[in-house]
């Protein structure tokens, strides 16, 4: 049936050329409806509804179910155990329980950190290599192979390392003997920044691929311009390339917030999110997970999430708009 | 660049995969009630099939149970439907899982756990079945299996205790003796300390073995009718029979090995393997982590000392596994012949031939075959006066997953907070245990 309508169509598309009557057989319009059968039309509409349908149940339907589930208490056991409580879970959370300040906290840190430090290094990483040195693919490789893995095995590698009895770093310093001990995953002052730097290794490659995209964009005529002027390198990066980089920067900004804001399976498999390692995506999961779960109060926690995810997004969307109605 | 492609008729070829793409869309839609339909009631009107839903996804409980339902299926002609999933999954989906279309016949805790899902009507009582297997079982075990409204809901296969492990061969080199009361307790932790030893393994990164360090120390000190009320949520954490028991859990804790929390509980046993450790409180499980048959006989384990002599060593934290019986079994009449079965002591028997580390909740079954750590495991529980399920089996699991595992956590890693922590303690358990 499909070849049918195929053929009628490359039929209208062949027929112009051998009877070289241009002028009426180059009107758009007879091609378009001819374009759109019925069957078309049908197959357009249920590619646009299901997509739809599905999107409105899976995304809308549950981001406000969880919204009204937050002013709620519910075990998950039947719809009647579902009873309205207001704002109760919200000041139970932000005043009695002890681990919310500590997670938002930490999903902040989170974010400095991988601002502060990987996202640099992945410019610098990503300027090194685009001056195709030699072995430019080796290193890229290298330093790309953490992003191609997942987090959860990037988890389970670090905590190897981090073993306070077996692991690495312990064992070569010998900081896993009674008295001179060092215990990574469960020293509260230590294990974020521990996996803080399994984070940092991986966010480090992400970043150098986006910048160096980024520097494949730049027109080679800015370089030779600038060091015709007798620009040095550091003067070229700081005043040509990084400027040009605008829009790469405006993108890791972004990947970076929602890489802080949705740090889970790296600490998941590190410590459960014990002491220290406390993040609202933990706290979301430990309240909804299980079999007698608090699901109102953990939807609170998610809300609060969504809340600041919002901030963050509609600033970018506005201006991301903004920009395209200008162009 | 972009305009001009669009204008361009589209393609043939590309016509048509899209049509097939929808035609295989279609078909898999088609398709997802099929696949239900096949996990569904089918299989429910056939009055020979009893369905099971498992968690034992372990090789060798998994291996265990088979044989189990193999020798039911010989005695009765019933054949049991076993539909096993991931231990975590399991407990993770039970919620769900109870309300849908559930098996006739799950695994389950004994204890609280238990009471929760019959509290919520989703479980269906059986007494009757109780009225066959009841002279087969001791009177703790009968507790374990009723419901807060006395009904039986409960069948239990086996149980295993916790207790102090410790090796024969460093006792005997070294000349302790096993203590009995809490001050040569702390006297033992202390010669240890000064022969090089860890008195106590400890790896609490799991979070859960803090909440077994804790029930011992707690009832021990206040007895076991206090252990129920604090873990019904009845008694308050800042009462000061609670502060006794963290205070005594303070006076051992410099014994522990350090760095807990960022252990797990597999690492703290090898400690004890490698004769590092002096003693290591845990289940009778910690037995999977001594490979070496030589030093698997070479352990042994005594029960946690007395601390008040009003309650000595009476209360013994036996975790126990079994069944339930879902809330509206397809085949009713066909699962209880499964848990009549399931309640005598030859099902036990066949279950613990396969898997030693546990030992068999009934009284009657025998245990000619069974090693001495086992022997002395079931004499344990036998004469306990009262059985205690551990913490996360005795209270509201919402409650100590998100409340307790942290606390006990901060405590290990900053004891002198005590105060504060058990009136935050307090404050969450009020809007938990309100909750429903």
């Amino acid at each position: 049936m499909s070849t049918d309508i195929n053929a009628k169509s490359s039929e209208a598309a062949a027929v112009p050329l051998p009877s070289g009557r241009p002028p009426e057989n180059k009107r758009v319009p007879q091609g378009h409806r001819r374009l759109l059968t019925r069957r078309d039309r049908v197959t357009l509409a249920f590619m646009a509804g299901v997509p739809t349908v599905l999107h409105v149940a899976l995304v809308w339907f549950t981001a406000l179910a969880s919204i009204a589930l937050a002013f709620t208490t519910w075990d998950g056991i039947g719809f009647d155990s579902i009873k309205w409580v207001g704002l109760d879970n919200f000041k139970e959370l932000f005043s009695t329980n002890p681990q919310f300040w500590p997670a938002v906290e930490h999903n902040i840190v989170w974010f400095v950190v991988l601002i502060l430090i990987p996202t640099p290094l992945g410019l610098f990483l990503a300027v090194q290599l685009d001056k195709k040195i030699r072995f430019s693919r080796v290193y890229q490789t290298a330093f790309f192979l953490p992003v191609v893995m997942s987090l959860a095995v990037i988890g389970f590698v670090w905590q190897l390392v981090y073993n306070p009895d077996t692991g690495l770093i312990n064992s070569v310093i010998g900081a896993n003997k009674p008295g001179h001990y060092i215990d990574w995953i469960g020293d509260p002052d230590l294990n974020l920044w521990a996996v803080l730097v399994a984070a940092s290794w991986r966010h480090a490659g992400y970043m150098m691929i986006l910048y160096l995209a980024g520097l494949k964009g730049v027109d080679p005529s800015l370089r030779e311009a600038s060091s015709l002027d007798g620009a040095n390198e550091w003067q070229t990066f700081k005043n040509v390339i990084f400027p040009t980089l605008r829009p790469t920067n405006t993108i890791v900004l972004v990947v970076t917030i929602i890489e802080a804001l949705r740090a889970f399976d790296l600490v998941w498999v590190f410590n459960g999110g014990a002491q220290g390692t406390e993040l609202l995506s933990i706290l979301v999961t430990d309240n909804i997970v299980g079999e007698s779960s608090r699901i109102g109060y953990g939807s609170a926690i998610a809300v609060v999430l969504l809340l600041i995810s919002l901030v963050v997004i509609i600033p970018y969307l506005v201006s991301t708009f903004r920009k395209e109605r200008q162009a | 660049m972009h305009e001009s492609s669009l204008a361009r008729p589209i393609p043939g070829p590309s016509r048509r995969t899209m049509l097939r793409g929808i035609g295989g869309a279609a078909a898999l839609g088609a398709g997802i009630p099929l696949l239900s339909a096949c996990g569904g009631s089918d299989t429910s009107a056939d009055p020979k099939t009893v369905t099971l839903g498992s968690n034992a996804s372990d090789a060798v409980p998994k291996k265990a149970f088979a044989e189990i339902y193999a020798a039911f299926k010989k005695q009765s002609g019933i054949t049991v439907d076993v539909n096993t999933k991931d231990h975590n999954t399991f407990q993770e989906q039970i919620n769900s899982y109870l309300q849908g279309t559930p098996d006739d016949v799950f695994h389950w805790f004994a204890g609280y756990r238990m009471q929760f899902f019959a509290n919520k009507g989703l479980a269906t009582p059986i007494d009757d079945v109780w009225k066959t297997i009841g002279g087969n079982f001791p009177d703790a075990m009968k507790k374990l299996s009723q419901g807060e409204d006395g009904k039986f809901y409960f069948v239990p296969l086996y149980t295993y205790p916790w207790a102090l492990f410790y090796r024969k061969s460093v006792f005997k080199e070294k000349g302790y003796e096993v203590p009995t009361t809490w001050s040569d307790f702390i006297a033992l932790c202390k010669q240890m300390k000064k022969d090089g030893l860890v008195p106590i393994a400890f790896g609490d990164k799991d979070a859960w073995p803090a909440l077994g360090t804790f029930d011992q120390i707690n009832f021990r000190t206040n007895g076991y009718d206090f252990h129920v009320e604090l873990m019904a949520g009845k008694a308050s954490w800042t009462d000061k029979r609670v502060r006794a028991a963290f205070d005594n859990w303070a006076e051992i804790l410099p014994y522990h090995q350090d760095g807990a929390v960022g252990r797990t509980w597999q690492d703290a046993a090898q400690t004890l393997v490698s004769k590092k450790a002096g003693m290591y409180l845990l289940g009778t499980f910690v037995g999977q982590q001594f490979t070496d048959k030589a030093d698997l006989d070479d352990l042994d384990f005594f029960a946690f000392p007395e601390i008040d002599p009003a309650y000595g060593q009476d209360t013994v934290e036996a975790p126990t596994d079994g069944y339930m019986l879902s809330k509206s079994p397809k085949n009713k009449s066909g699962a209880v012949k499964l848990l009549e079965f399931l309640g005598t002591p030859e099902a036990e028997q066949i279950y613990l031939k396969a898997d030693p580390n546990v030992v068999a909740a009934s009284t009657k079954a025998d245990t000619s075959s069974y090693s001495p750590l086992q022997k002395k495991a079931y004499e344990m529980i036998n004469g306990a006066k009262s059985l205690t399920q551990y913490m996360d089996r005795d209270s509201r699991p919402d409650f100590t997953s998100t409340v307790m595992q942290p606390a006990l956590q901060k405590f290990i890693r900053d004891p002198k907070g005590v105060d504060s922590l058990l009136s935050s303690i307090e404050r969450q358990k009020k809007t938990i245990f309100a909750s429903s």
